[in-house]
């Protein structure tokens, strides 16, 4: 069987900057696994602009992105390795995985990497009535079919989601000459980023309807038209509010599901709220040696954000291949992170702070809109510390710095961060 | 007084700009919002991204963008434009397909090696 130090399963954005960022750690040894003939991952169909803001300082689309961390890997020793499916990873870090090229095998990988991404929800998953004809797509699958196999997925489009897939689709859609009609959401609020709302929909005079759904899909070969309803406070449809639009195609753009069949069948502990790996500080799982980071951890607004992860996986990865212990699983100190009001999940949901050299960043989501609003880090009923912030968004990830001093306060072994709205 | 949210980069800052008094800018994170601001008001502009034909590569579309902003009024225009495009692989991201493109002052570039 063959040794790596490092093996990354994916050669998305968070595979390429984790194995980087292992090679500049001191792993010799690394092989980055990818499925596609290509590495670049999702950035390959996002060719819109807008990536690499925080990391590069300047505006990138998503296939310049990726072309950097391309040519990042290639001045490392990592082996890449394409069109190669991994099929199953044991508990002692035994990565399987075949290849038209060499069958199916297994290599002992020191530390891995999970960079799997995540893949897009389905009307199944989302159970609308009606008929099941064809030119009912995913946003991300429209979008895979226009920008890089050079096909067009329809005339009139309805789309309904208001995730940044579906608005970023409505303005490539209205450029290749189809007409949008709507972009529906469910929600009283919309899920992408604000400037998607402004560039995408208001620039072309998409109307975009906040708390209403698709409540019929019309058509037998072929969509025919749907009729969408608004819905209640309990998301209910609310009968005598049916529009219908006349269209051909139906758009989803309904959410993204880590993709964590591989961690799952590893027994590695997976979060109900992220639908991603359970993780510690410096992004290790719930199997020592074993690191998440990306989409495939939790679903991510900014490529920059996913860079930054991967770099901190790839470097705790390394780091763990250098020391060869096994760790003091258990023993260690170690605080909870809990979601107070308003907080729909943490990343890290763990934190060691024995492992913290200054400061740990903290991911989460906020569960509704705030206009001026403060996070509030408590332990034990006492408050540690306040972060003032303004605008806050369910689609919008925040985070926050903790210092270590602050860890110290910690009553017992847990944390809870709050948001709350304040007057101004 | 207006106001708009700043599409510069995905901070999404809310701005609010004075057109009565030089379009001061307040509400915005960096300089780049101040400037947007003013420009969305007076000649709103637009980076244009799509893809062109490509021949002999293992995709049938090269992604492209304008290297700058060009007037939102000519996107449309430049889409025409790009329909009569067609690369032969292989390309290099930054080669400039498209010279000064509508007279905009913007090259179209590629955006990824094939």
């Amino acid at each position: 069987m063959k040794n790596y130090d490092v093996v990354v399963i994916g050669a998305g954005p968070a595979g390429l900057a984790a194995a980087c960022e292992a090679y500049q750690n001191g792993a010799q040894k690394i092989l980055v696994v990818e499925r596609d003939k290509e590495p670049g991952g999702i950035l390959n169909q996002c060719i819109h602009n807008g990536f690499g803001l925080h990391y590069f300082k300047e505006e990138l689309t998503g296939p310049e992105y990726a072309g950097r961390f391309e040519d990042m890997l290639k001045k490392t020793d990592a082996e890449l390795m394409l069109d190669t499916m991994v099929l199953q990873i044991s508990n002692d870090r035994q990565v399987t995985m075949m290849n038209p090229r060499q069958g199916c095998f297994t290599v002992q990988a020191g530390a891995v990497v999970l960079a799997m991404g995540c893949r897009e929800r389905t009307r199944g998953a989302i159970g609308i009535p009606g008929t099941r004809p064809s030119g009912i797509l995913t946003a991300g699958a429209a979008q895979r079919y226009i920008n890089v196999e050079g096909y067009m997925v329809g005339k009139r489009v309805l789309i309904l989601g208001s995730g940044d897939i579906g608005l970023i689709m409505a303005r490539r859609l209205t450029l290749e000459g189809a007409k949008v009609l709507a972009c529906v959401e469910l929600m009283p609020y919309c899920n992408g980023l604000n400037r998607n709302i402004v560039q995408c929909l208001n620039d072309y005079n998409i109307p975009l309807y906040l708390s209403h759904t698709i409540t019929e899909i019309k058509g037998k070969r072929r969509v025919e038209g749907a009729t969408v309803s608004e819905v209640d406070e309990n998301r209910k449809p609310i009968p005598g509010t049916e529009k219908y639009f006349d269209c051909d195609t139906i758009l989803l753009s309904v959410g993204l599901i880590p993709e964590n069949e591989l961690s799952r069948n590893a027994g590695i502990k997976i979060d109900p709220r992220t639908k991603g790996p359970v993780v510690y500080e410096n992004m290790e799982t719930s199997i020592p040696g074993v690191f998440a980071s990306g989409n495939v951890l939790h679903v991510h607004d900014l490529v920059d954000f996913v860079t930054a992860e991967s770099q901190h996986a790839g470097a705790a990865a390394a780091e763990y291949c250098k020391q060869k212990t096994e760790g003091k699983a258990g023993s260690e100190p170690c605080i909870k992170m809990v979601c107070g009001s308003d907080i729909g999940y943490t990343v890290p949901q763990y934190i060691r702070p024995e492992r913290i050299d200054k400061s740990v960043d903290v991911f989460f989501r906020v569960r509704r809109n705030f206009s001026t609003s403060s996070l509030d880090v408590t332990s034990g009923g006492q408050k540690l510390i306040s972060y003032p912030r303004g605008h806050m968004a369910p689609g919008e990830m925040e985070h926050i710095t903790l210092p270590k001093q602050l860890l110290s306060k910690a009553a017992g072994g847990a944390i809870t961060i709050s948001a709350k709205e304040v007057q101004k | 007084m207006k106001h708009l949210i700043c599409i510069v980069c995905p901070n999404g800052c809310h701005l609010d700009i004075d057109d009565e008094n030089g379009f001061k800018v307040t509400g915005n994170r960096c300089q780049r919002g101040a400037e947007y601001g003013k420009t969305e008001l007076t000649n709103p502009t637009r980076v244009l991204t799509s893809t062109v034909k490509i021949s002999s590569a293992s995709h049938r579309r090269c992604p492209v963008k304008t290297d700058g902003p060009i007037p939102k009024g000519k996107l449309f225009e430049a889409m025409d434009v790009l329909d009569n495009v067609e690369l032969k692989s292989p390309v290099k991201r930054g080669d400039v397909v498209i010279n000064n493109i509508l007279g905009t002052g913007a090259n179209l570039i590629v955006t990824k090696d094939m």
